[in-house]
Parts: C-alpha cells; structure tokens; sequence
C-alpha cells in the first residue's frame, strides 16, 4: 500500500556512561548511522522531531548535521520524548506532509535516582520535603498490591532482572553485560520493598535514531512497517507516579488504553505478537505491563516468566535487547530503543540475541511519569 | 500544623481534602476542579481519620535534596496509601518501617510526626 509507513533507518550510540561526550553528540551519532542504514543523505529528510528530558534541544544538532532548513520539533514529553517524536513523525507521513522523517530521542543523566522537583509536577513542596517525590516508592507500591492481588513471587520478579541481564550479555549497545544469576538478583540490597537493587535500572546515557519514510520512499531495504503509533495520557481512577492521593476506585491505566488502540489501528491482537519491548525501569513494571497491554492475563505472568517464556527462546521474547535494566533509562532515548531492537529482530538482524522463531509482528510500549505512555505495532 | 493540608488539633489532625458537588469524588490536597467530571464546582472536606492500608513500601536509601528536607542522618522510613472508605487513598509517610510489621488492609490512623506534614500509623 502506498500508504505505509515504514521504519528504514536505524541508528543507536551505545548506552551507559560517555564522559566528555555530550547528549547532543550522541545524539548526532545516531542520526548519521540511521542516515547510513536508510542510504540516504540529511538533506533528504524533510521533517524531523525529537527530544531529550535534560540533555539539550533536539534541533540543534541541525548544526552539526547541516543547515538543510529542515522542519524540526524539539520535543520534551517525559518518558514519552521517544514515542511523542515518533507519533508527530507517524502522523506527518501519515497526512502526506512529508516523505520522509528522522526522529531522534538522547539524554545524559547523572548517577543515582531522578530528583524531579514537585512544583513542577503541579504537586505542593511539602511532598518533596517529606520524601514522597520518588519514582521508586511507586514503583514498589505497584507491584507490591499486585503481587498480593495476583500471586507473583519474589522469583518472578528475580527472573525478570536476571533474563534482561542475560539478554544485555549479547547485546554490543547495552550498558549493563555480565549476566546476573537469580540468586544474585535476590542477594541484592533491598531498596524498595519489594525491590532490590538489580531489580532496578538506572538512570544513564544514551541515544538511538530513526529514518521513518511512506509510500514509495518506504520500499527501501528491508523495510519495516510501523502498523500503528498510539500515546495515551492517564484517566481518573489510574494509579500513576507523583500521586498524592488515588481514587479508590480504579480505572483503566495509560498502557492499557495505548496497547488497546495500538492494536485495534493495527488490525492484529496481542496473540499474534513474536517479539515485544516493554517498559522494565524495574522487574515489576515488566510484569504487570505483560497484563496491561494485553500479552497475558493478570497472574498469568507467574508461570509464563517462571517457565521462560519470555526468554529469547520462549514463546513470548521480551526485552531483547536487555531493556531499561541492562540499558539504563536515558528518558529520551528509551521508547525510540525499543523500536529499534522490534525492527532489528523483524529485520533478522539481531545477531546472538535474534529470537529463534518467526519475527513478523513486534510491539513497544513505554511508559512514564505522570501517566504517559506510547505503544507501536511494527511488522514485517 | 501545615494549614494547607491539616485541620483539626495536635493529638486529632484532619486531613483536608475537596469534594465534587457535582459527581461526588473526593480528592487530597483540596484543588479547585474536579479531575473525574471537571466540575469547578467542589468544596472543602474533611477527610476521615482511619482507614486501611492499600500499599506500601520502605524507602532504604535517602532521597536527594533537594525536594528532600529529611535529617542528614538518614534512617529508612515507611509510605504507603491509605485508603479511607469511600472518600479517597491518601499516599503518606508510616510511623513504622518494619516490613514484618506492615500488611495490606491493615487498619491506619492519622498522626503527626516530625519529618513530615502527616503520617499514619497501624491502629493497636
């Protein structure tokens, strides 16, 4: 179809930490190498969008890639940068406003937990003050009711870590790469009960590029379409970070609403999915975000991750590439990484970690704070 | 007491929290419009003093400051929400920290403590 949007370019700067290279310049890296894997020259891209949270403005790196007076959107979207980049440049294409696009998403971040400040985030000071303003309690707390809700051990949560550690080990771009057994993962320092440090991801560095390009532009080499690109802010009734209070009635989350419309746009279920990358900024979120975007049923995850199911060899690979945990979370880039492992592993082109099986449909999401998230179904 | 957040005394603190005239959802802190049918139509409300814990955690590391105003000496502390029948989950500092000590659906009460506006603490 003409119409297609297709994913032809891939570019990543390895993730971790890069002393003396700024976000800009790895995010120029990954511009020029998805320039190079698409085949194309910058000053054939006529619409760009992309963003990091605090490593600068997407846009000024025109002047390192050349002045081409390309239409370029400076995005600052959260956890979404990534996916809000790749949906501005979904819907160009999309509205026939250009052929195409190159999205970019980087940041740089220091050691240690975020600090965000919450007046911000529309939240009094007082809950900076008091030590309420972490990502981690919510994070804890979230799978800590679930957990008890829906009979997910400790275990479980270990083999996440473990699995992502194990698929970082084979992957060259991962920050993280020596495998970590599940009892080392349970022997880990416990930080937020129920989360222990390697249950964690951190945050870190990095950047990741995409050529998107339709119709006749997308017919490149081994194209890969992007079926559908869906962001979705939170509801009343959705449990999400930096929340004071909640209702006590509980609503339809983000994801779940993302995943649904993602999947419906696509004309494929979730049954149907090969590959998925799913946000894991800790063991818990990979878990219940398995239920929430509708790979499995709430509890089913307990067997599915104790079986290896989600291993690279199992029936439902997820994450890998090694995801947050072996990657680290430079916010900007981590929604657009997860497109870019889906295309590889569609591609056939992920090396020691390419997944066994058929590799024709693949599904991102991301997800972050306040209640954002974004889910793609790709295809072959 | 932070009169923002608090009414009531010392030894029974009440929390403040808004409700919608319109559709009746309560919310923490008060705010002027209501988040589930967007009605600017709320009022003040004072919210119940016990209620049962929904979820918890232990924060084991210090947070940075700044938000973070705590003693430099750092000791690991519980948050969880709590959950008032029918009104609204309150997310709050614990007075206890110990997971052996902490259950879902446990009754709580609010209390005041140093290091924080609020806190709630297991009902004996």
């Amino acid at each position: 179809m003409s119409d297609d949007v297709a994913v032809i370019g891939l570019g990543i700067h390895p993730f971790g930490r890069h002393p003396g290279v700024s976000g800009l310049e790895m995010a120029a890296h990954a511009a020029r190498a998805a320039l190079d894997d698409a085949g194309l020259r910058w000053d054939q891209i006529d619409f760009a969008a992309g963003g990091s949270d605090a490593a600068g403005n997407a846009d000024t790196t025109v002047s390192v890639l050349g002045l081409t007076g390309v239409p370029f959107i400076n995005v600052k979207n959260g956890c979404a940068t990534g996916g809000s980049a790749l949906i501005t440049a979904h819907a160009m294409l999309c509205a026939g406003s250009a052929d195409v696009a190159l999205v970019v998403g980087f940041d740089k971040h220091p050691p240690g937990a975020f600090n965000p400040l919450p007046e911000e985030w529309g939240i009094g000071s007082w809950y900076g003050e008091s030590g309420l303003m972490m990502t981690t309690q919510f994070f804890a707390m979230k799978i800590q009711r679930y957990m008890a809700q829906h009979s997910i051990s400790e275990s479980t949560l270990a083999k996440v870590a473990s699995k992502a550690f194990e698929n970082g080990a084979l992957n060259p771009n991962a920050w993280r790469r020596q495998p970590l057994s599940e009892d080392e993962v349970l022997a880990s320092k416990m930080v937020n009960d129920p989360l222990r440090q390697y249950m964690f991801c951190s945050p870190g560095e990095g950047a990741v590029a995409l050529v998107l390009a339709r119709g006749e532009k997308a017919r490149g080499r081994r194209p890969v379409l992007l079926r559908s690109a869906v962001f979705k802010t939170r509801r009343f009734g959705s449990f999400e970070v930096f929340s004071p209070s909640i209702p006590v009635h509980d609503g339809v989350s983000p994801t779940a609403e993302a995943a649904a419309a993602a999947f419906e746009q696509a004309g494929i279920g979730p049954g149907d999915v090969d590959v998925a990358q799913l946000q894991d900024t800790e063991s818990g979120a990979e878990v219940m975000h398995l239920a929430e975007t509708g790979l499995c049923e709430d509890g089913e995850q307990e067997q599915l991750i104790q079986s290896g199911a989600t291993r690279i060899g199992g029936r439902l690979p997820v994450n890998t590439d090694g995801g947050c945990l072996a990657n680290g979370e430079p916010i900007g880039a981590s929604g657009l990484r997860q497109v870019h492992e889906v295309v590889l592993q569609l591609r056939g082109e992920a090396g020691e970690r390419q997944i066994p099986g058929p590799a024709r449909v693949g599904f991102t999401q991301v997800y972050g704070a306040p209640g954002v998230s974004a889910c793609t179904v790709l295809t072959t | 007491m932070h009169a923002d957040l608090l009414a009531g005394t010392p030894s029974e603190p009440v929390l403040l929290g808004s409700e919608c005239r319109e559709c009746g959802t309560v919310t923490f802190p008060r705010q002027s419009a209501c988040p589930r049918c967007t009605s600017t139509d709320v009022t003040e409300r004072r919210l119940a003093r016990r209620g049962t814990l929904w979820s918890w955690t232990i924060q084991r590391f210090r947070p940075k400051s700044p938000p973070y105003t705590g003693p430099e000496a750092f000791e690991p502390y519980g948050v969880g929400y709590v959950e008032l029948p029918g009104e609204v989950r309150v997310e709050a500092r614990l007075t206890e920290s110990d997971p052996a000590k902490l259950e879902i659906g446990m009754e709580m009460e609010l209390t005041l403590v140093p290091d924080a506006p609020f806190a709630f603490k297991p009902v004996t």
